[in-house]
């Protein structure tokens, strides 16, 4: 009996250990197949090519600079709308909201975060588009800015947990301490909360970048999908393309092993190494933060 | 002079309030809005023949249950991969992990893989489902690939859950002669049930919702009959909703509207049960 038992708890603590591990096996894959069917880009385009400024693959032409800037656009233009409105409703939430407020706002909050990008998307055509179109006298409603205005929708949900995560955690005797000395809420919110919460707030934001310049389907259907280099301040109102509805528009209608499919691969690459830049920058501000706190408090 | 310094400060306070408030209030009313308005505007299309009835016309007519049976399809795939590996990989990070290097590479391993872009997702699964391991553009491939994405919110709600059972139940049984899977299998996992099952449904709601992993690996634009097995190609509400509204020239805007309303009840059902488990799992608690 005792030895029958020893040996299912092998068993299964190898197999729980196993599945801990898998994380790890499953970004290592992610990496290796990108390589895999991304890396050949190299040596079938030139460098030349590959940094123009023309993306026209049915000539040939694999410049990814405009889809670079194009991502780029859309995402600077998503984090102005989502950072004072990430970072004002998490204040809101964990700062001056009474209880009941709270409890309404936090799910709501979440529901965001679920609702389904193609669903913004549908939307964004069938409303917010003819709405800017209109509003801002352009010649289509399909741009950059659009794209955008939703992806700002879809990147607050991530600011506002993780920044409202860090406001929550900030000990209760900083803020005692600021009303004691005679300060108003609001100057301990801005002197002393948010200073005191500014590294989970930098993460919240990374969060959000990430999440936005990952983002495809609302962007494919809302952006206009046009391939220009968008380096002029007026490229916030015209149609962009990014490097996500790139892959995305593209990738059913090439031959598998073609220039072409290796290049969107390419791109994928491009992206990945973007996200783990992102989150490894952001999970290790909150490493450092915890290791500084540590030290204080020792 | 100094009464109307801190008169000035209560006011900025007063005015700063407001600020932070209408913000919130910018947040938040356009989500209601939208589910309210999606709500009005697709509940006139839908009906028993559209929910159980094929598309017809291109399309343009008749229902959209073998986008519903697909997404339903999906949602047991992607399941039964990664819930039994997201709970044992959450038992692993909060039973048996110890704060090593390896733990680290793992937690950030898991930060990572929440943060791939969808569509990256969607090449991997290309590159290896489709292709390397040869499955076609099946439910299998789609299934497994919405798997991995899902993998890290499973493992991060679990491993919260797993984590909020007391030590001293664990001491307890311990010391009463359990051995440690004895342990974690009768209490810690029984305690942290509500919490995991949250975190499963908030991963599959996320599974549903997805286009983008599924588009280059299991998404059909449209199938005359139900897939017959896990290597057929399937349609789902997701890229259903996408091809209707981008790809199909004159398409009733109230199928349109149909289909988004269904899509969103799926997403809104699954969020709902997911509070409510866990406002009365934290209600019930007695530790």
């Amino acid at each position: 009996m005792e030895k029958s038992l020893n040996w299912r708890e092998f068993i299964i603590t190898r197999a729980i250990k196993a599945s801990g591990y898998s994380a790890i096996v499953f970004v290592a894959l992610i990496f290796f197949f990108l390589i895999r069917e991304g890396a050949p880009t190299l040596g079938e385009v030139d460098l030349s090519t590959l940094l123009n400024v023309r993306w026209y693959p049915i000539e040939d032409m694999f410049g990814i600079l405009p889809l670079i800037t194009g991502s780029l656009v859309v995402t600077i233009g998503a984090m102005l709308i989502a950072f004072p409105l990430g970072i004002g409703t998490a204040v809101y939430i964990a700062e001056i909201a009474p209880r009941w407020m709270r409890e309404i706002l936090k799910p709501l909050v979440e529901l965001l975060g679920g609702l389904p990008s193609v669903v913004l998307g549908f939307l964004g055509i069938l409303l917010v588009s003819p709405f800017l179109r209109v509003f801002l006298d352009l010649p289509t409603g399909l741009t950059a800015f659009t794209g955008s205005l939703l992806l700002g929708g879809i990147a607050v949900p991530t600011i506002v947990s993780v920044a409202e995560d860090a406001l929550d955690a900030v000990p209760r005797a900083y803020r005692e301490g600021a009303w004691a000395l005679g300060a108003t809420r609001w100057q301990t919110i801005w002197r002393v909360t948010l200073p005191a919460a500014k590294s989970g707030v930098l993460t919240a934001v990374m969060l959000g970048i990430g999440r936005a310049i990952g983002e495809t389907m609302t962007v494919m259907m809302v952006t206009g999908n046009a391939p220009v280099l968008a380096i002029k301040l007026g490229s916030l109102f015209s149609p962009v393309r990014t490097m996500t509805a790139t892959i995305a528009a593209e990738m059913g209608e090439v031959a598998n092993g073609s220039v072409h499919y290796h290049t969107l691969f390419f791109i994928g690459m491009v992206l990945f190494l973007i996200s783990l830049g992102v989150n490894i920058a952001a999970s290790s501000v909150v490493f450092r933060a915890k290791k500084r706190a540590e030290r204080i408090l020792s | 002079m100094k009464r109307l310094l801190t008169l000035n400060r209560h006011l900025t306070e007063r005015i700063g309030f407001t600020a932070i408030t209408l913000l919130a209030m910018v947040t938040v009313l356009p989500i209601v809005g939208t589910i309210i308005y999606i709500l009005i505007q697709g509940a006139p299309a839908i009906s028993l023949e559209f929910l159980t009835g094929f598309p017809r016309n291109g399309m343009r007519e008749g229902g959209i249950f073998p986008a519903i049976i697909g997404t339903l399809y999906l949602a047991l795939g992607t399941s039964i991969f990664s819930v039994p590996l997201g709970i044992a990989a959450a038992i692993y990070l909060s039973e048996y992990a110890s704060d090593t290097p390896l733990t680290r590479t793992i937690r950030i391993a898991i930060i990572n893989l929440a943060g791939i872009p969808s569509v990256v997702y969607g090449l991997f699964g290309l590159g290896l489902f489709v292709l390397f391991l040869n499955f076609g553009t099946s439910i299998l491939a789609a299934s497994l690939t919405l798997s991995i994405m899902t993998l890290p919110v499973i493992i991060s709600t679990a491993e919260e859950a797993l984590r909020a059972v007391p030590q001293s139940f664990r001491t307890v049984s311990i010391s009463l002669g359990a051995t440690r899977w004895q342990t974690i299998r009768r209490i810690v996992l029984k305690e942290a049930l509500p919490g995991i099952l949250t975190g499963v449904i908030l991963g599959l709601e996320r599974a549903v919702g997805e286009t983008a992993p599924i588009l280059f690996t299991g998404a059909a634009f449209f199938l005359p009959k139900l897939p017959g097995s896990p290597f057929d190609a399937t349609m789902a509400l997701p890229y259903h909703l996408f091809v209707i509204s981008t790809q199909v020239p004159e398409m009733p805007i109230q199928i349109q509207y149909g289909t988004a309303l269904v899509l969103l009840a799926f997403v809104l059902t699954m969020n709902l049960i997911a509070t409510v488990i866990r406002s009365r799992a934290r209600a019930r608690r007695q530790w």
